[in-house]
């Protein structure tokens, strides 16, 4: 089981260590700079962050070794007719990162919804231009609050890097087969309320808030949406409302566990423009039928005027299946050794969290 | 020589000491930093080569123009200001 937690905020980037059964924060890097994605691979961390003035950067930090600065992904030259592109050509944020599944390659999903992928631990990037070329990128829809589609989600298969998935806010699942060379639109199944209703059904237009799959069966997929949750078995082309969800269908994160494809686990609130946990109380959703019920988990967290919101990158699971951890958007921090039956806090009051992820060694 | 500074808001991330250069623009003049310092580009200008949103140059007590092209033009003897422009809490 992972004995480490790398927790990103507002305000840096937390490192907590297992030490006597109990979970602590041991380390702090990059101090009052916003950190917006975090992977640990091996002894190897990265962090991205956000700054505010100075733009979106990459570190890494080798073993126990001192963090360098990466060169950070760089959009090329926009070219004099992509004038009617309604997105920047220049790196917003890096959103999320991810392991490759051959060593040294990574693959890093951002706003402004561009894909870029290193083939050298993070030292240097390249732009997936098949994705970005393909003329209905210039149809993908902002975040909500952000003028920036983002790519939130890069699930590569654990039984060959060429075939990966990637969820768009907002633009629907798209899938490559061949390492990226080629890009479509797979999603079929979902709906999206707030469009209009000759549009809801269209793939292009679906709110995916976050992907996860499962480790040991990668064609089962999660799928948190903006208007609710969905499963699908055949790696992301059609997709399943699951109905029993609850409190509440709205939320932003899922994490599926590594190796039962029918065990998830989420983290609802009140849907939209409130985005506040149902009743003002802290829970977690698990199911472990493949969606046809679940489990309110509540032991620990807090169930009395919790205003807590977990972003899509701040629900975490571990290699085992058995621990998780989450953070909120007002610092909340909560850990679980047991499937999420039983939740602790370290003594902690941390800034928003953006992004949580256990180190996988 | 113009003088290039930069804020020390910079200094946290990497170093960027004042630099004399020989330019007779601001994107020039910034240029010339940045072939020293090819870091600190990405701190000071977006992936297309235009100001990032929340950095102000100021040359002889007023922001430049030009943003996107830096081409506002600056004497032998100018120094140029780099810092941001304050955000968020």
């Amino acid at each position: 089981m992972a004995e480490r937690l790398h927790v990103g905020t507002r305000k840096g980037l937390f490192e907590l260590a297992r030490r006597n059964g109990a979970w602590d924060i041991v380390e702090t890097h990059f101090l009052g700079d916003p950190v917006s994605a975090v992977l640990a691979e091996g002894d190897t961390l990265y962090a991205a962050l956000d700054l505010g003035h100075f733009g979106a950067k990459l570190w890494r930090r080798d073993g126990a070794g001192e963090w360098r600065e990466l060169g950070a992904p760089v959009f090329p030259p926009k070219p004099e007719d992509a004038g009617d592109d309604p997105h920047p050509w220049s790196l917003g944020q890096i959103w999320v990162l991810e392991s490759g599944g051959v060593p040294g390659r990574l693959w890093a999903g951002t706003m402004p919804g561009g894909l870029f992928r290193s083939e050298d631990g993070g030292d240097s990037w390249s732009l997936n231009e098949a994705l970005w070329h393909m003329p209905e990128r210039q149809k993908w829809m902002g975040v909500a609050g952000g003028e920036q589609p983002g790519i939130n989600s890069v699930l590569v298969d654990p039984r060959n890097p060429a075939d990966i998935r990637i969820g768009v806010s907002t633009a629907g699942v798209w899938a490559s087969i061949d390492d990226g060379a080629s890009w479509r639109i797979i999603n079929r199944g979902m709906y999206n309320e707030y469009m209009p209703p000759e549009q809801r059904e269209e793939p292009i237009v679906q709110d995916v808030h976050r992907l996860a799959r499962c480790a040991a069966h990668p064609d089962v997929m999660w799928c948190q949406h903006h208007n609710g949750v969905f499963r699908s078995e055949d790696a992301g082309a059609n997709w399943r409302e699951i109905i029993a969800i609850r409190p509440s269908k709205f939320g932003f994160a899922v994490v599926a566990h590594p190796r039962d494809p029918d065990t998830a686990w989420f983290v609802p609130a009140v849907k939209d423009e409130r985005r506040i946990p149902v009743e003002g109380k802290v829970v977690v959703a698990r199911t472990r039928d493949a969606g046809n019920s679940f489990e309110v988990l509540r032991n620990g967290l807090p169930q009395r005027h919790a205003y807590d919101l977990v972003w899509r990158h701040a629900l975490a699971i571990d290699a085992s299946g058995e621990r998780l951890a989450f953070g909120s958007t007002t610092g909340g921090l909560w850990i679980s050794e047991d499937c999420g039956d039983n939740w602790t806090a370290p003594n902690a009051r941390l800034p928003p969290v953006s992004v949580v992820r256990f180190a996988n060694s | 020589m113009a003088t290039v500074r930069f804020t020390s808001a910079l200094q946290r991330f990497l170093a960027a000491p004042p630099a004399q250069v020989e330019a007779s623009t601001v994107g020039e003049a910034l240029a010339a930093v940045f072939e020293a310092r090819p870091a600190l580009r990405g701190y000071v200008l977006d992936d297309q080569g235009a100001l990032r949103r929340h950095v102000a140059i100021y040359v002889r007590g007023e922001a430049v123009r030009d943003r996107i092209k830096l081409s506002d033009p600056i004497d032998p003897d100018d120094e140029i200001y780099v810092f941001q422009a304050l955000t968020g809490g």
